[in-house]
């Protein structure tokens, strides 16, 4: 179930990627509509990471092209934002929380240039956006994973892009943290930014996204979520693990979708 | 006079090292800079044939270029070769010490560069080593003129392009997802760190720079929480070594540059020692809230 869109946010053709020969995502050939906000969900190894990094030209394509806005990447970097996994960066780093937030203002200052004023109040909206805006001095590492999350989510936001790429926001976050996250993106999905979210709790898939990638190297479905997040295709994605999916099916016939217990 | 002269030659290594230091020990790459420090040996005695003396411009730029090419072989039998980095920096850094001790010990009849010099420096000779020009005008102790032309090209390069160097050692990715490319600082701050690794080994040595690189940067990452606070910090640190380890060196009649890696040594034991007894006080302020 591969759904097309007319004038895409995204739009991936024939994308092959390969690490040593051995290709981690095959094929894959889809476009997100603009103002979504579309979650990837796959199993472990998928290369759902794989194809945001491969999106942000992060890692090299074996083969096919990504456009975003119908051009490519280095026309509109400026209107693209990512947020990278939160384990990807030591947060013993000599930083304090607005100094991580400001890195999202350095493309926009450019180079030689230092950061104005604006770029200051640009920073501390963002974090009163997170609600982070008495954490501002604060080091990062004297943050909770939430925090450390929000801070990266804010520093995302001071780049005022249309469209955001982030892998695994909810990982290791607790449950207050991802109720304001969730409501963050529908805000931006609502002002018709385009939201792409890697994500593993396939129990929140259908409240939290409108429009679901299934993917398992290959591409599996790509649609919204009320027609592609069927029990078929996630076990076409999940291949035999079927004790939690039936679980998650019955609780998709009941529509009942229990909120997260808090980590 | 001798005295200030060579306190200010180490207090400059120290300056120099210590701002490089405090990128690289974030980045994880503190032994890359041992691997420099020890590669760029070839670098020298090439430039050296090619300049007939120690010509210093030379010899920083064959040093330059033999540390970046260091640092692209490291990285190149990292990636390519799915060696681990360590691994990788053992294998490189070796081979290319190895042909420079051989070249050394075949120029060594017919050159006043040895493996001594070129591995402990002697810091103590700095004075007398004047730079002189043509009309025969002394312009002052050559390292200290190289050293302090050094810190002016690591200061013009780090002072404009500060956020760069900062995003690019904490966020590697985001950065390049900016547009920002990691891989042009990356080199960068490994040219800057192999011209001051040769500037500096006629004064303390290819050893011992390492321990101006890493040491005091280490020190100061225990008791700071901001890049920059950290970089000043570093220099502060070094320049107390430099000093101190001067008086050392003069009470006991030793190696000075010694001295001086012996007392940042000290200096970081002191304030490790500090922090672990500060930790292991009770808590006094209420905990930071989870949210």
């Amino acid at each position: 179930m591969i759904e097309q869109v007319q004038n895409p946010a995204l739009e991936i053709h024939d994308l092959t990627v390969s690490y040593d020969k051995k290709p981690v995502l095959w094929g894959i050939d889809l476009s997100v509509p603009k103002g979504a906000i579309a979650g990837i969900v796959g199993p472990n190894g998928a290369g759902k990471s794989t194809l945001i990094k491969s999106v942000m030209g992060l890692v090299p394509l074996s083969s096919g092209y990504v456009k975003i806005f119908d051009e490519e990447l280095n026309t509109v970097r400026k209107r693209v934002s990512y947020v990278p996994q939160r384990e990807s960066v030591d947060w013993d780093f000599p930083a304090s929380v607005l100094d991580v937030v400001m890195m999202g203002r350095y493309s926009k200052v450019g180079l030689m240039r230092r950061l104005r004023k604006a770029d200051l109040e640009a920073a501390r909206y963002a974090l009163q956006q997170v609600g982070m805006e008495k954490f501002e001095k604060r080091q990062i590492s004297q943050l909770s994973g939430g925090q450390q999350q929000r801070v990266f989510l804010a520093r995302a936001l001071t780049q005022q892009a249309d469209i955001y790429f982030m892998d695994e926001p909810f990982a290791g976050v607790d449950a207050a943290t991802e109720k304001a996250i969730i409501q963050l993106l529908k805000e931006m999905a609502s002002q018709g930014k385009t939201v792409i979210v890697v994500h593993h709790d396939l129990q929140s898939v259908a409240t939290y996204f409108d429009w679901i990638i299934m993917l398992n190297l290959r591409l599996v479905a790509s649609g919204p979520t009320e027609k592609a997040f069927s029990q078929e295709l996630l076990e076409e994605t999940y291949g035999g693990k079927l004790t939690l999916l039936t679980e998650v099916g019955e609780l998709m016939k009941k529509g009942q979708y229990p909120t997260r217990e808090k980590q | 006079m001798n005295d200030l002269i060579i306190i200010v030659t180490g207090s400059l290594v120290a300056i120099c090292c210590g701002i490089l230091g405090c990128f690289l020990i974030l980045r994880k790459m503190a032994m890359v800079s041992d691997a420099i420090s020890h590669a760029v040996l070839p670098g020298i005695v090439i430039a050296f044939m090619l300049g007939s003396d120690l010509d210093s411009i030379w010899m920083l730029v064959g040093a330059g270029l033999v540390g970046v090419f260091t640092t692209f072989l490291i990285e190149f039998f990292h990636r390519q070769g799915k060696l681990q980095t360590d691994a990788s920096i053992g294998v490189t850094f070796t081979w290319l010490f190895a042909i420079g001790v051989i070249m050394v010990s075949y120029y060594a009849g017919d050159a006043h560069i040895d493996q001594d010099c070129v591995l402990y420096g002697e810091i103590a000779y700095v004075p007398i080593d004047p730079i002189i020009t043509d009309s025969g005008s002394v312009l002052g102790p050559k390292a200290l003129i190289v050293l302090s032309i050094v810190l002016l090209v690591i200061l013009a390069v780090i002072l404009p392009f500060y956020k760069e160097f900062f995003l690019t050692s904490f966020d590697p990715a985001y950065a390049a997802a900016i547009g920002i490319s990691a891989t042009i600082w990356h080199y960068l701050l490994m040219s800057l760190v192999s011209i001051t690794t040769v500037a500096s080994f006629e004064s303390v040595g290819a050893i011992l720079v390492v321990a101006f690189l890493i040491v005091p940067p280490a020190t100061a990452y225990l008791i700071t929480t901001r890049l920059h606070h950290m970089i000043g910090l570093s220099c502060v640190f070094g320049i107390l070594a430099a000093i101190l380890g001067y008086y050392i060196a003069y009470w006991i009649d030793g190696s000075i540059a010694g001295a001086m890696a012996t007392v940042a040594g000290l200096n970081f034991g002191f304030v490790f020692g500090w922090t672990q007894i500060k930790k292991a006080r009770p808590v006094t302020s209420p905990p930071i809230s989870q949210d």
